[in-house]
């Protein structure tokens, strides 16, 4: 149990010059699930294994509870990985599978037994102890895989994409049972994805790394409500955040001839970020001609036109839609971005002063 | 289920008995008396000579120091064969695990360096092994008889490509885990190789069994003679009147393919899971 801080880490592979990892500073307080989330080559899993040591840091410093660890092997850094094609060792019995890293450290035998009993019996992995990993499924081998993390009680855990090689169903289930055994163990975890939606579920705070740099930090229903950039908007959300070509306009955002929101920002071109959830249709505003929709079922998605400009839309009814059919938002479901840098425009959220009188 | 084809089966029955025909040939022959042979040829029938003409191979002492017998000739090549396929498959697992897992400067073209040798028979380097062994003095052992050779191309290209199939994360796993390269290499490479292993050494032994000129050089003392060297001596040595000892001849010839046989019955399951299936 610890806190991990991370200090202007970087890394740049040998023989590049773009930094695969650039300056990531990220206070991880004890006991937090940390997710973190990008696309792929983002750049992610560069930086989880810079902390389980299996990469080295070219810039930085790393440090676990009060301990440099930037130059320690990765057994001696108090941690454990779960890997996401779990690399178990195949040739061993799962109760050996779990005990391998405790017997590399010398615990006695009477302590290695009672935590391989315990993680079992934590992750129902009792009957099948004395298996060999072929003979286990998907799921049951990810559970084996975080026994093989949790009898270490280490001082951080890192998942790395644990989910990836599961089916839709199991990942969800899963997911509860990562979350549900993290809170009761209260051990600080660093987890990778780039599924949103895991990210959005699992985190106490989410990372969200672009091109290695960090685009923003914060807690799950934060970064939705205001991201940080168009990138985080766009990432964050199914379906995604709507970007639009937009101009201010004597204290309003304009989209395509229509005000949508008063602002409090000079007159010029801006990015405009809509949700689909945000917004409903209704008998006036934004004209949008229908494009496609996709049923859900509990809802459908309706794509469409904005002049040239594409814009998906939440609709509960069940009504054909066909031509062109009116939008509205509320003026404080409005996101603002910077047209040239992408950083998110806070201007965005409050009406525009209006005079007293 | 596929249809039985009768003309295909007969086809392979054929076939299956022509190859196994000189054997059988082998083994009845043994069993007779050299005149018989002499005068008759081969038989394919069994004869009445079988345990007295096994029991003069094994226990007869022969050569001209009059010490050699079969089964001292088919301990040597018992310890060859086994010196040779261990040995080989020990030596080229630590050299691919070096060239898999350790980045050093120009490991792909020591690798190739170390490939390109299969290419050159033994035959070519027989000449400097020889001097190097004399100069040692280890003319005449066993460790002169087998070490020179020990060195292998072929089983390490096998292992190579072996552990490059072994995933990263295994390793890293290991890492994690707190074991090092020697006991990650002991505790999960080498289990994970044990179908690879017996492959290797089904093949090994068969050619350190079947050896015969690097023995004929490297041995003069007749107590270090292999069963090869020692089918030749009988018929040379053994000669009672005129008549060539035939019977013992095929005697030995049938012993020296037992070993062989048996190690491959008792591997070839393994060893075809070795060639075919990765077991990760």
């Amino acid at each position: 149990m610890a806190h991990l801080s991370l200090t202007n880490v970087g890394k740049t592979y040998g023989g590049s010059t773009q930094p695969a990892v650039a300056g990531v500073d990220i206070e991880i307080a004890d006991g937090e699930f940390i997710v973190l989330v990008g696309p792929s080559g983002c750049g992610k899993s560069t930086l989880l294994r810079m902390v389980a040591g299996l990469e080295t840091v070219t810039r930085g410093d790393i440090r676990i509870g009060d301990t440099l660890v930037n130059r320690l092997d990765p057994a001696e850094r108090d941690i454990a990985m779960v890997f996401q094609n779990y690399a178990l060792y195949p040739h061993m019995t799962v109760r050996d599978n779990m005990a391998y890293g405790l017997k590399n450290r010398g615990e006695s035998k009477s302590v290695i037994e009672e935590r391989v009993a315990e993680a079992a019996r934590m992750l129902e992995l009792r009957p099948y102890l004395d298996r060999k990993p072929r003979a286990l499924s998907g799921g049951q081998r990810q559970r084996v895989a975080m026994g093989r993390a949790i009898v270490r009680q280490p001082a951080a855990f890192l998942f790395d994409e644990p989910l990836s090689n599961l089916d839709a169903k199991l990942r969800v289930s899963m997911r509860m049972e990562i979350r549900k055994l993290q809170k009761r163990l209260g051990t600080t975890s660093l987890y990778v994805t780039h599924d949103q939606l895991e990210a959005m579920t699992l985190a106490d705070r989410l990372v969200v790394l672009n091109g290695g740099a960090v685009e923003q930090i914060g807690a799950p229903l934060e970064v939705y409500r205001r991201p940080a950039s168009t990138f985080v908007a766009a990432f964050i959300g199914a379906p995604a955040m709507s970007l639009l070509d937009a101009r201010v306009d004597s204290g309003q955002v304009m989209l395509d001839g229509h005000a949508l929101a008063p602002v409090a920002h000079a007159p010029g071109p801006i990015t405009l970020g809509l949700r689909a959830e945000d917004l409903r249709i209704t008998d006036a505003g934004l004209p949008m001609r229908v494009d496609h929709v996709e049923e859900l079922g509990a809802q459908r998605i309706v794509h469409g036109m904005v002049g040239d400009q594409s814009l998906a839309v939440v609709d509960t009814g069940d009504a054909t839609l066909a031509g062109t059919v009116r939008i509205a938002v509320a003026p404080s479901k409005v996101h603002l971005f910077d047209s040239t840098t992408g950083r998110r425009i806070e201007a965005a959220a409050q009406p525009a002063p209006v005079p007293a009188e | 289920m596929q249809k039985i084809k009768p003309l295909d089966h007969a086809i392979l029955i054929l076939g299956a008995l022509f190859l196994c025909l000189p054997v059988v040939m082998a083994l009845m022959s043994s069993t007779q008396a050299a005149i018989d042979i002499h005068s008759n040829g081969l038989y394919i029938t069994p004869g009445s000579e079988g345990a007295a003409t096994y029991g003069k191979v094994l226990t007869q002492r022969g050569g001209f120091t009059g010490d050699v017998t079969g089964l001292l000739m088919l301990t040597n090549s018992m310890i060859m064969g086994l010196g040779f396929a261990v040995g080989k498959i020990v030596l080229s697992m630590m050299a691919a695990y070096a060239l898999v897992y350790f980045r050093f400067r120009f490991a792909t073209l020591m690798f190739w360096a170390i490939f390109a040798t299969l290419l050159l028979p033994l035959e070519v380097r027989i000449m400097p092994s020889y001097q190097v062994m004399s100069e040692l003095h280890l003319l005449n052992t066993y460790t002169g008889l087998i070490v020179p050779l020990l060195a292998s191309a072929t089983g390490t290209f096998f292992f190579r490509q072996f552990f490059r199939s072994v995933p990263d994360e295994l390793l890293e796993a290991a890492r994690i885990d707190g074991a090092g390269p020697v006991k990650f290499f002991i505790d999960v490479l080498v289990p994970l190789s044990k179908t690879m292993m017996s492959a290797i050494f089904i093949i090994m032994f068969i050619y350190g069994w079947n050896q015969y000129l690097w023995p004929l050089l490297m041995t003069t003392d007749e107590s270090f003679f292999t069963l090869m060297r020692g089918i030749k001596s009988i018929l040379q040595v053994w000669v009672g009147s005129q008549i060539p000892d035939y019977n013992e001849a095929f005697a030995l010839a049938v012993l020296a393919m037992v070993p062989p046989v048996a190690v491959v019955v008792i591997f070839q399951r393994m060893f075809i899971k070795g060639l075919t299936e990765s077991d990760k």
